[in-house]
């Protein structure tokens, strides 16, 4: 909203470029509507009463470019989306999915600088969301325009992003690509919030260099050592957080050479591509991600071996 | 006998026909999901059952009873059906305490007052919401708000309970939790259920039996493990989870192992998958391949099996837990499902290979 000019803020910058958008120091407050920005809300905000056309011409209407300008434009553009089959349509005529992509063809439209998008994809249903995430990389990418987006939904900024910046009560967590963020967290926040971890709490028994290690966890009394990769900033003695995926550790019914903790599968949720399952190990459930080939059963005696390239020690 | 019985539903609205003709039962304390894409029908069946609508012909019994019969000009009231339902928009009233929500259906049916106490704390206790009785429900989040929903429509015992999309309008994380939460609710109570939703993640979970329809007719009635592992037609491969649908000629089978020459560039590859069960030489059939049976190699396999494709990669989605390929062999695009992360480029050649028995041949 800052970067958009929808909210002042109380302190600090905001540039583009060359361009300043907004500084409390300098006493700098450039209107939205000079700073040149393409947005796509959640809410497609797109007028009813007008044609698909009409609505993604707009914003070159109102910059007064010439008309066949206007018309070659706005034809690429919905070629672009993918929209071409609904010229002539009024907008009510279209599907959810298909007004976010006149909302998107209306947002790029003018060639800005900088696209805000706000959530777009929230109202859509699942197979629609999934399909319309890889589409909107697609388009973005052919484009080539600088985007901000901001969602709540971590398989959204996983999917698309090219960098993911995890915010937390105002302030930034973690940045870094998909797979840095999801692979490597470094706080339980963002392990908790970016995919599914099982987190417990513990304590760094022992360093061993390279940013490897062991932490130590008991519960109910049992006292497990598991070697592990180490947050920047632990050392020996630290208290620490555990945090390993659910694919990251494999259900075995033979115990297996080296560390494992022995306990009882209590759930299997068949998901098709893959079975859910929680497994009790003392007062602790773990979420393991199998292969539905595997037939791991309810009431099942498993050992657990989780993938030491895989098994973090977190910040708490 | 099922407790309730579909013979030949058909219903249509205008020139379109949203039920073609169905047959269904379901058992007493199962929980079977009708499944589909919107248009199917799925809605229509379940508001045929729940009394909104009247169908043109065919039967509906429940524990043997006509409930509606166009034949036998008999049509009952939904009030008169004994049914619970729970809807996508909670119907939650908003001026009323969670209690009275839930106390509403036995009120109306002029239940004692001890009695409407009783079975009301008992629902409320079931949804995990005994502590909330006095709340209102303007207070509630969206997943208590289901519950309500849940304990009004169980409250008065009803024969069977129906859902209609009734996770819809939860957020990601919330809709897994409650998928479970229904589940287990519906086991401990007994309930047999009818639950309606596009949603195939949530039928797999949820379902003892999934009904699958598509565009009013029934194309494959099984529990979640057999539709997803043995899906009768390419619709339902490609509906239910993601599958890769590759067309080619039946060669020939040895036992279970049948084999197809699948049209990949020149010379046609020759894959050996299971299924096509009664094809014949010549015949038409679609390889089904789902994403998560194909390995990938970066270098050729040194014992590849029968199965081998050569290709090179499009795109790749990261999903976190999974990374997505697209790869291209020949004039298809097969999707990959890898479980760990692999550093992949655009162009890139790669390899794949798949056992005989995780690929299925689908006659059409």
């Amino acid at each position: 909203m800052s970067i958009a000019g929808l909210h002042k803020p109380d302190a600090g910058e905001i540039k583009l470029g060359e361009t300043t958008f907004t500084s409390t120091e300098n006493n700098v407050y450039l209107p939205p509507e000079k700073r040149d920005i393409g947005m796509v809300f959640q809410s497609y905000a797109i007028w009813p009463h007008m044609t698909l056309e009409k609505n993604v011409s707009y914003p070159l209407d109102i910059r007064k470019v010439n008309q066949s300008e206007i018309d070659d434009r706005v034809l690429a553009t919905i070629r672009l989306v993918g929209l071409e089959d609904m010229m002539g349509k009024d907008a009510t005529q279209l599907s959810g999915g298909q007004q976010q992509r006149a909302a998107l063809a209306r947002a790029i439209v003018f060639h800005p600088k900088l696209l805000l998008f706000d959530e777009p994809l929230s109202n859509l249903d699942l197979k629609l969301r999934e399909k319309m995430r890889v589409e909107l990389k697609r388009i973005q990418n052919e484009v080539g325009i600088t985007s901000v987006y901001v969602t709540h939904d971590q398989a959204e900024a996983l999917v698309m992003s090219d960098d993911i910046i995890v915010m937390s009560k105002g302030k930034i967590e973690q940045t870094g690509g998909p797979h840095a963020i999801y692979a490597r967290p470094r706080t339980r926040y963002v392990s908790n919030f970016i995919g599914i971890a099982n987190l417990i709490e513990g304590r760094i028994a022992r360093t061993a260099g390279e940013g490897r290690g062991e932490i130590e966890i008991t519960r109910n009394g049992e006292r497990a050592l598991l070697p592990c990769l180490l947050a920047d900033g632990l050392s020996e003695g630290d208290a620490a957080v555990l945090s390993v995926r659910p694919e990251n550790i494999h259900a075995m019914r033979e115990k297996p050479d080296g560390h494992s903790l022995e306990g009882e599968v209590i759930q299997t949720v068949f998901l098709g591509n893959y079975l859910d399952c929680r497994v009790r190990w003392q007062d602790f459930e773990w979420k393991i991600q199998a292969h539905p080939r595997e037939h791991l059963r309810e009431g099942e005696r498993v050992y657990l071996h989780l993938d030491a390239d895989h098994t973090l020690a977190v910040l708490p | 006998m099922s407790l309730v019985e579909i013979d030949q539903l058909v219903k249509s609205f205008g020139a379109e026909v949203a039920v073609a003709g169905i047959d269904l039962n379901v058992d007493k304390g199962e929980f079977v999901t009708l499944l589909g894409p919107s248009g199917c029908g799925k809605t229509t069946t379940l508001r045929c059952i729940a009394g909104l609508e009247r169908p043109d012909s065919g039967e509906i019994r429940i524990s043997g009873e006509p409930i509606t019969s166009p034949e036998k000009g008999i049509h009952l009231t939904p009030e008169d059906r004994n049914l619970g339902m729970v809807f996508q928009s909670y119907a939650v009233w908003p001026h009323m305490t969670v209690f009275d929500n839930v106390a509403f259906g036995l009120k109306i049916r002029r239940t004692s007052r001890s009695e409407t106490r009783e079975k009301t704390n008992k629902a409320l206790e079931l949804v995990g919401l005994g502590q909330l009785g006095d709340r209102y429900a303007t207070k509630l989040s969206g997943g208590q708000r289901q519950r309500v929903a849940l304990a009004r429509a169980i409250v008065y015992n009803p024969r069977v309970v129906l859902f209609d999309e009734p996770l819809s309008n939860l957020d990601a994380k919330l809709r897994e939790q409650m998928r479970i939460e229904l589940v287990r609710l519906q086991r401990e109570v007994g309930i047999t259920s009818v639950y309606v939703t596009h949603d195939q993640a949530e039928a797999l979970v949820m379902s003892d039996r999934i009904v699958v329809m598509n565009k009013g007719v029934i194309q494959q009635i099984g529990d979640p493990e057999t539709i997803y592992a043995r899906p009768a037609n390419a619709f339902v491969a490609n509906f239910i989870g993601v599958a890769n649908l590759l067309e080619g000629k039946f060669l020939g089978r040895s036992g279970a192992i049948a084999e197809a020459e699948i049209s990949c560039g020149d010379p046609p590859l020759r894959l050996k998958a299971i299924g096509a069960e009664g094809a014949q030489a010549g015949q038409s059939v679609i390889l089904s391949l789902r994403p998560e049976d194909v390995a990938l190699h970066l270098e050729a396999p040194a014992s590849p099996g029968p199965n081998l494709l050569e290709g090179e990669i499009i795109d790749t989605i990261y999903q976190g837990n999974f990374l997505d390929c697209q790869v291209r062999v020949g004039p298809h695009e097969i999707g990959v499902q890898m479980d760990h992360f692999e550093l992949l480029d655009p162009g890139q050649k790669v390899f794949l290979t798949f056992e005989p028995d995780h690929g299925l041949f689908l006659s059409e």
